[in-house]
């Protein structure tokens, strides 16, 4: 019995495996096949990975042209003392000047760093934030988190004005409900209300701030569930809803708008499905996935809108043939110098996504693993 | 008469526990079971280092607890992968039901007056049970105390107080009464605060080091049950009532965040009561009937309030849940070598939720089952079918699931080769479904009605062998089972076009390969110390094949180690107890991506308490004291759940 007890004893030793000091984990360095490209203004971009809500697995990404490398994971072996990483839901990603800000949602923070090596320079806390866009020495941060009315589901939102000197909030100014995506111009800022914890009470307004006086000037009857914006350079604010999430049979499905930021008046709407948009020049490049809960299916589509002539002048981004490679596109962006068009895909959103990169013709050129719901790019 | 063992087993261990209580022998012979089963029961239940039902079933092989930290937070259990809602959990021999998510919080049940938690793989093998004992995957049995009255006592009173770590108090009460020889009575009632405040650190040797305080997992709960307990010619019933009424904070994930700035301060409340009952009587030789009957109302309430954290959304949501079951189960023995059992049970379950566009649904559940059992010679075979027709009711007509008629089988076979020796082999196939829960068909925006039920296929092959020995070296018992599970159309929520809205798929398909074993050994030294041990391991390879194109194809799925086990040793001397016990849990991921951002590391607890039990007069009191997780290891079962260190409880027993 001795003898069969001491040999449990050391089966139970052997399969045991003990736990190993935890250190920081080291960034993962992929190098894109080819010879990477040599441009003149644009060296890069960082990608925010989002990270499942709970999971505190928001991560960053960086790309650089000149040595055609992809780095994963870079935030921690650059910041090995910030407690926790770079926290939970990265929800936006920015560059001002010389500083990169990540808009940290369930964190409750805005992350800023050295945008030249993500190294960390401070916080700024503000609960519940969304979005983040710049004017002047000031950085404008979108936040679900208004003041409690009686009703308390009844909770408009704000925008925060936060001085990139001090990091500290100055102003608030109150909107309307889950603002979003905002755009600067002609000293006012607009801000897309989505409304989307009051379903099926959607809000379907975009608020305009006077920068001035920072104080809300107008409401815009735009259309529900509004969420991305992007600002052509004729003054004319494209605004995408998100729709009800009934899919294409509904009337409230996802969809695009044009503000006259001039009249401050909604003067189009299109009928095209737009989860997420970008613009260059002008084009916009939009891409609808749009849930059908009556189908239990996915809608996925793609599209190119001219600014001119406001139609969508071509229904794919993507031309070789390759789009259906992305199960769950998640965001856009064109390189304003190359115009390679980045689309990315959150698959599952449990596990790495993939980043691609498309020539401005809509070949893929090449592709790349990224973290949990690749998000957000900012490029450098 | 292999299924009147198992049968018997089912009652007479009642008092076989009793006895063992009294005599104080430690251990607990298994009768061997023909489909593999553990039970801890009686003393070594009780000296286990637990707070609750979910702590004790940590010891046993082939079972994953996934445990959200602290006295409040939640826990669940998966049998060999399969998934905490292909586990049916049953309360004295009813199961306990939870339409809405098909989730049992087995953190909720105190071990104070239970008598033994039995797990069964596949199914419990009685020829006498209801259908839906044959309607999981595995099963958990939790079996209170029934009433013992030593001699001509009736009168039998336990209180007993707890206290220690986490601001602990918990008192309980049990008094026990015989009105005759043929009727008793039971009265439970406990009570539990605790602060759930413990402290915890985050660190990185080369970088950040954080202690933080986990907060707002305060829990205040009441449970009260009271049932009568009743003999009659060839025949017993009883009848139970059971409340239990919560508070608890709820303190979320530990993710990043400035320290102190904003508080989780989101609430649950929980309300349950159920009625149960339960007849069986021989009405020939060659016939049994067993009648079940429940009635039980669950409430919730869940609360996010701005007004108390500026950071969350409001929410105050109140979920209501009402079951009615019947079931009656017949058993016919129809030669010595074959029974049969017919059973038939109906279930209708109702969901309210002041929910924006929810559909309220109603569930009808027909379960019939059938099964025989032949027993010649050395060879036991089992075989069972299971009919299930599930009918659902919405106030939308567009929004109603389809009717679903599942038909299921199982095959259990045992042969025993030699007459001397109690050396069995055993094997089981089964075939089962979890119907989609009604969160998944109908919780507005979330739920799909396109959903099919999630099917499991397991097969299992092993031994159990016990030797009794007249040596200080005096009882064996080991028992090991290998096996291969399929899980189909596994139901997982995945986002849709953004990562705030989910939805329900039938999307995956897993298999599991596993081992269990566990081995026991009872002790005698010099005639006076008691030693009693128990080893248990297990191996599981539980491989995700959802998708072929994924690079993740065919890893380890989330949250499942490799290797994983317990040791339990406990020391007896003149009533004084000493217990030992180590919990294993090797490496894992957290996502089926098992890549080192997802790697989670090895935990193993050691915990030990010491008792003593005193006779003054006619009153006996017993005196514990526990130091768990005695290296103040700091873990987590789940990502950004961190679990307690070391911790101290105290419990004090007066028995009249």
């Amino acid at each position: 019995m001795r003898k069969i007890l001491s040999i449990t004893f050391i089966v139970c030793v052997a399969l045991f495996s003990c736990r190993k000091p935890e250190t920081t984990l080291p960034s993962e360095e992929i190098r894109i096949d080819g010879s990477g490209m040599h441009l003149k203004y644009v060296k890069g971009f960082y990608l925010l990975n989002e990270g499942n809500m709970g999971s505190n697995k928001a991560s960053l990404d960086v790309y650089t042209y000149d040595d055609n490398t992809y780095r994963r994971n870079i935030f921690g072996e650059r910041n090995p003392d910030v407690v926790k990483e770079l926290g939970d839901v990265g929800n936006d990603i920015k560059i001002y000047g010389s500083r990169l800000y990540a808009v940290i949602n369930c964190s409750n923070l805005v992350e800023v760093m050295r945008a030249s090596d993500a190294r960390h320079i401070g916080v700024v806390s503000i609960p519940n934030c969304r979005y983040v866009t710049f004017d002047g020495p000031y950085a404008y941060v979108s936040s679900y988190a208004g003041p409690v009315a009686i009703d308390p589901s009844a909770r408009l939102g704000y925008v925060a004005k936060v001085d990139t000197a001090t990091l500290t909030v100055l102003d608030t100014c109150v909107v309307g409900y889950q603002p979003e995506e905002m755009v600067i111009t002609g000293g006012k800022l607009y801000v897309a209300n989505s409304g989307g914890y009051r379903a099926p009470n959607y809000d379907r307004t975009v608020s305009v701030i006077d920068l001035a006086s920072f104080k809300e000037i107008k409401k815009i009857d735009v259309g529900i569930n509004l969420h991305r914006m992007c600002l052509d350079r004729y003054g004319m604010l494209w605004v995408a809803s998100r729709g009800d999430h009934k899919g294409s049979e509904s009337p409230d499905r996802s969809k695009t708008f044009v503000v006259d930021t001039h009249t401050d008046e909604l003067i189009l709407t299109l009928p095209v499905p737009n989860s997420n948009m970008t613009i260059c020049g002008d084009s916009i490049y939009v891409y609808g996935t749009e849930w059908n809960s009556v189908t239990a299916t996915t809608e996925k589509s793609f599209g190119i809108i001219d600014v001119r002539s406001r139609q969508l002048v071509s229904s794919q981004i993507i031309t070789d043939g390759t789009q259906d490679n992305i199960k769950v596109p998640y965001c856009i962006a064109v390189n304003p110098e190359s115009r390679q068009i980045f689309i990315s895909d959150a698959g599952d959103y449990v596990t790495p996504g993939k980043l691609y990169c498309y020539s401005p013709k809509g070949k893929l050129q090449w592709s790349v693993t990224t973290g949990d719901i690749p998000g957000h790019i900012a490029f450098f | 008469m292999v299924h009147s063992s198992v049968m018997a087993q089912d009652f007479s261990d009642i008092d076989s526990v009793q006895n063992i209580e009294e005599v104080t022998v430690y251990g607990r012979r298994n009768v061997p079971s023909v489909i593999p089963a553990q039970t801890l029961a009686g003393a070594e239940l009780k000296k286990l280092s637990s707070n609750s039902v979910a702590d004790a079933i940590r010891y046993f092989s082939g079972v994953q607890i996934k445990d959200y930290g602290g006295i409040g937070g939640l826990k669940t259990v998966n049998i060999r992968s399969m998934g905490s809602q292909h586990v049916g959990v049953f309360y004295d021999g009813i199961q306990l039901g939870n339409a809405q998510n098909g989730q049992i919080d087995l953190g909720r049940f105190s071990l104070d007056n239970m008598e033994a938690v039995s797990i069964y793989n596949g199914q419990k093998s009685s020829m006498l049970q209801s259908a839906k004992d044959y309607a999981s995957a595995g099963s958990i049995y939790m079996r209170t105390r029934t009433p013992y009255f030593d001699g001509d006592k009736n009168n039998n009173l336990d209180v007993g107080f707890k206290t220690g770590s986490f601001g602990t108090a918990n008192p309980s009460v049990l008094w026990e009464h015989r009105f005759n020889d043929k009727i008793s009575s039971s009265v439970s009632a406990e009570y539990l605060y605790t602060t759930g405040r413990y402290k915890f650190s985050y660190s990185k040797v080369d970088g950040y080091d954080t202690t933080e305080v986990r907060r707002n997992g305060d829990v205040s709960a009441l449970r009260a049950e009271a049932a009568l307990f009743g003999t009659l010619n060839d025949g017993r019933w009883r009848v139970k009532t059971y409340f239990y009424d919560s508070e608890r904070g709820y303190p979320g994930a530990s993710v990043r965040e400035e320290p102190g700035k904003f508080k989780n301060e989101d609430r649950q409340w929980d309300r349950n009561f159920f009625v149960q009952g339960s007849f069986n009587k021989t009405v020939a030789s060659f016939y049994n009937v067993m009648v079940n009957a429940k009635y039980a109302y669950d409430y919730l309430r869940y609360m996010s309030d701005p007004r108390l954290d500026v950071s969350t959304m409001f929410v105050d949501n109140r979920y209501r849940q009402q079951e009615c079951y019947l079931s009656a189960a017949n058993e016919f023995t129809l030669f010595k070598w074959w029974s049969l059992n017919l059973a038939a049970d109906y279930q209708y379950n109702t969901l309210d939720a002041d929910l924006n566009e929810f559909v309220y649904p109603r569930r009808n559940t027909v379960l019939a089952a059938a099964a025989t059992s032949f027993n010649v010679g050395g060879l036991m075979l089992q075989g069972s079918l299971l009919y299930t027709f599930v009918r659902d009711r919405t106030d939308i007509g567009g929004a109603t699931a389809g009717d679903k008629h599942e038909y299921t089988p199982s095959v259990i076979a045992k042969y025993k080769p030699f007459k001397k020796h109690d050396f069995n082999i055993r094997a089981f196939y089964k075939r089962i479904f979890r119907m989609p829960t009604l969160n998944d068909l109908y919780y507005t925006f979330i739920g799909n009605k396109y959903l099919k039920p999630e099917y499991t296929t397991q097969y299992n092959a092993g031994f159990f062998y016990s030797r009794e020995f007249k040596r200080s070296f005096q009882y064996l018992e080991v028992q090991a089972d290998a096996y291969f599970n399929q899980v189909e159309d596994k139901i997982i929520a995945t986002p849709t076009s953004n990562q705030f809205q989910w939805t329900m798929l039938n999307l995956g398909y897993v298999e599991i390969r596993g081992i269990d074993a566990v081995v026991q050994t009872t002790w005698l030294f010099g005639g006076k110390v008691q030693m009693n041990t128990r080893f248990s391991y297990t191996y599981q390879k539980a491989q995700d094949f959802t998708d072929k194109n994924s690079p993740y194809y065919g890893s380890q799925i989330p949250y499942i180690p490799w290797h994983s086990g317990s040791a339990v040793i406990g020391l007896g001397y003149r009533g004084w107890g000493l217990n030992y016990s180590f919990i294993y849990t090797g490496e894992r991921y957290e996502s089926v991506a098992n890549i080192p951002e997802n790697y989670a590391q090895p935990w193993y607890t050691h915990d030990m308490s010491l008792s003593k039990t005193f006779n003054i007069g006619k009153v006996r009191l017993r005196a514990t004291g526990e130091i768990n997780n005695i290296f103040n290891q700091q873990y987590e079962v789940v990502q950004c759940y961190p679990m307690p260190g070391t911790n101290f409880k105290i419990k004090i027993n007066v028995m009249i």
